[in-house]
């Protein structure tokens, strides 16, 4: 399978999971957004070298990794590009941070190692809260809870054109990949001198869907929203969850 | 009732010395028929179906669709009345599942979410897709995408529907399903096709464009049949009766 094909699939199976009938991805999106929202703050909050206190606000992600099935090993598949660019941010604080702190035996633990753990930290626990939230609720779903806490019309539709549009446009590149891998066998990769073309046929041809699309659109009334509706009601349960989870991680943070 | 009137409808693309007349002087109407408009490519079929829904403006003619002049002020109400299927259904439906996408248009024209749902339910029957309104549109296969697609239109309750090419690549059972379904609908249709077999199962009228004219106007059967006519406007008889022959 091609990477394109793997990233079309990748897509797909997170739809799927945000279909299942799961504890989780029965939960109103809302509260999950908000849950997730306050879950990223206060683990952000932390000081550079509280790596304790930080350590503790996993117990969010343990347990609703646990209760909505979600699998870890997916979780490190999918990200782990941005994973990877998380745990580089913190590489150079050893280097300028040197005031040693304490001691493990003969390893002196300085400043800079305990802030560059805590920003990995910090980094992988807002990345798995975020795909947590992303393969328990739906596109629209979310796009609903963004709408109802503020966020502007106009990043939210963006935001929903780009995650339907995405796979259309790697499917468009896979096309062209295959037309230019068909016709030239030798090549391991692109040529570069075929690079300023494939661009421009892409952005061509993006334009031209796009511009379709918003016909496709203004014929069927567009008035520049998506009227989005949720599914489901909010039920006792969702307003527990946002009480008992907000309740939880404040008391997590002071403490 | 007239559902469609097109009066000395002109049209070009381009300016002075690079102008392009695609359209010159239809004149056209219909009622509560199915029609196919056929003719070679490049005779102006698309640019019609975009004049008819108000994509493109209307520089010389006039067009009147449920009765309503075509203009900037009775735009909405007239993309109200009138459907169009685009050939390409990954341009047609742009929402993540079957239901978001066919409730589109209800919502974006004001009906309750009550309403809304009984409009995507009664249009997803019409399909015979009622079992998936809440399947992810990149899993349907593209004869379900077409379904789909007509479905959204239909769930606006549009008097006349209008669908551009709508049998290119599918497979055989697709085609006559989608046959089917079309025969079953009670509405004015334009079918826009190169495929004649699919015209002649589907329509009881057909118009033959031609250099931006219209060369022929009358019932699928003498028209589709008439060899010399066809030929002469770049067209061949369609497949089903050649093997007849």
């Amino acid at each position: 399978m091609s990477r394109i094909s793997e990233a079309i699939s990748d897509l797909h199976k997170m739809d799927m999971e945000a279909e299942k009938n799961g504890w989780l991805q029965g939960i109103h999106p809302l509260p999950k957004l908000l849950v997730t929202i306050l879950f990223i703050l206060l683990t952000v909050s932390f000081g550079k070298y509280d790596l304790s206190g930080l350590l503790k606000m996993g117990v969010y992600l343990i347990i609703t990794y646990v209760l909505g099935d979600i699998s870890i090993k997916q979780l490190l598949k999918r990200m782990k590009l941005v994973l990877a660019f998380v745990c580089l941010v913190g590489i150079w604080n050893p280097f300028f941070d040197r005031e040693i702190l304490f001691s493990l035996g003969n390893l002196s633990v300085t400043g800079g190692m305990i802030s560059m753990v805590t920003l990995m930290v910090k980094g992988v626990y807002a990345v798995s809260a975020s795909y947590l939230l992303m393969v328990t609720t739906s596109m629209e779903d979310l796009c609903y809870a963004l709408r109802k806490i503020g966020v502007p019309k106009t990043f939210v539709t963006i935001l929903m054109l780009v995650y339907r549009y995405i796979i259309v446009l790697l499917k468009e590149i896979e096309r062209m990949m295959d037309g230019y891998m068909l016709r030239a066998p030798k090549e391991k990769g692109l040529h570069y001198k075929v690079w300023g073309t494939m661009i421009g046929q892409l952005l061509l041809r993006s334009m031209d869907r796009a511009q379709t699309v918003y016909d496709s659109m203004m014929l069927r009334g567009y008035n520049g929203e998506f009227h989005l509706r949720c599914k489901r009601a909010a039920r006792r349960l969702d307003y527990l969850y946002t009480v008992g989870w907000s309740a939880a991680l404040l008391i997590v943070r002071i403490w | 009732m007239k559902r469609l009137e097109i009066e000395n409808l002109s049209f070009h693309y381009g300016q002075g010395g690079f102008q392009n007349q695609v359209l010159k002087n239809i004149n056209f109407s219909m009622g509560d028929e199915s029609v196919g408009l056929i003719g070679a490519n490049g005779v102006g079929k698309s640019t019609l179906l975009k004049l008819l829904t108000g994509l493109l403006d209307i520089q010389e003619g006039s067009v009147r669709i449920a009765s309503l002049e075509m203009n900037k002020g009775n735009l909405k109400k007239i993309r109200g009345e009138i459907g169009y299927v685009f050939q390409d259904s990954d341009s047609q439906l742009f929402m993540s599942t079957v239901y978001e996408d066919v409730a589109f248009g209800p919502r974006n024209y004001g009906k309750s979410e009550e309403e809304t749902k009984r409009l995507v339910q009664k249009a997803l029957e019409q399909v015979h897709m009622e079992g998936k309104s809440k399947r992810q549109i990149y899993r349907l296969s593209g004869g379900e995408k077409k379904l789909a697609s007509i479905a959204t239109v239909l769930a606006m309750e549009a008097g006349i529907m209008l669908l551009d090419e709508p049998s290119v690549a599918l497979d055989p059972r697709n085609r006559r399903n989608l046959i089917q379904v079309l025969n079953e609908l009670p509405k004015a249709k334009i079918i826009a096709s190169h495929d004649l077999d699919f015209v002649y199962d589907t329509c009881q009228r057909v118009v033959l464009l031609s250099d931006g004219e219209i060369a022929a106007d009358g019932e699928t059967e003498k028209v589709l049949t008439n060899q010399k006519l066809l030929e002469a406007h770049g067209l061949e008889l369609p497949l089903s009766f050649w093997r007849r022959n």
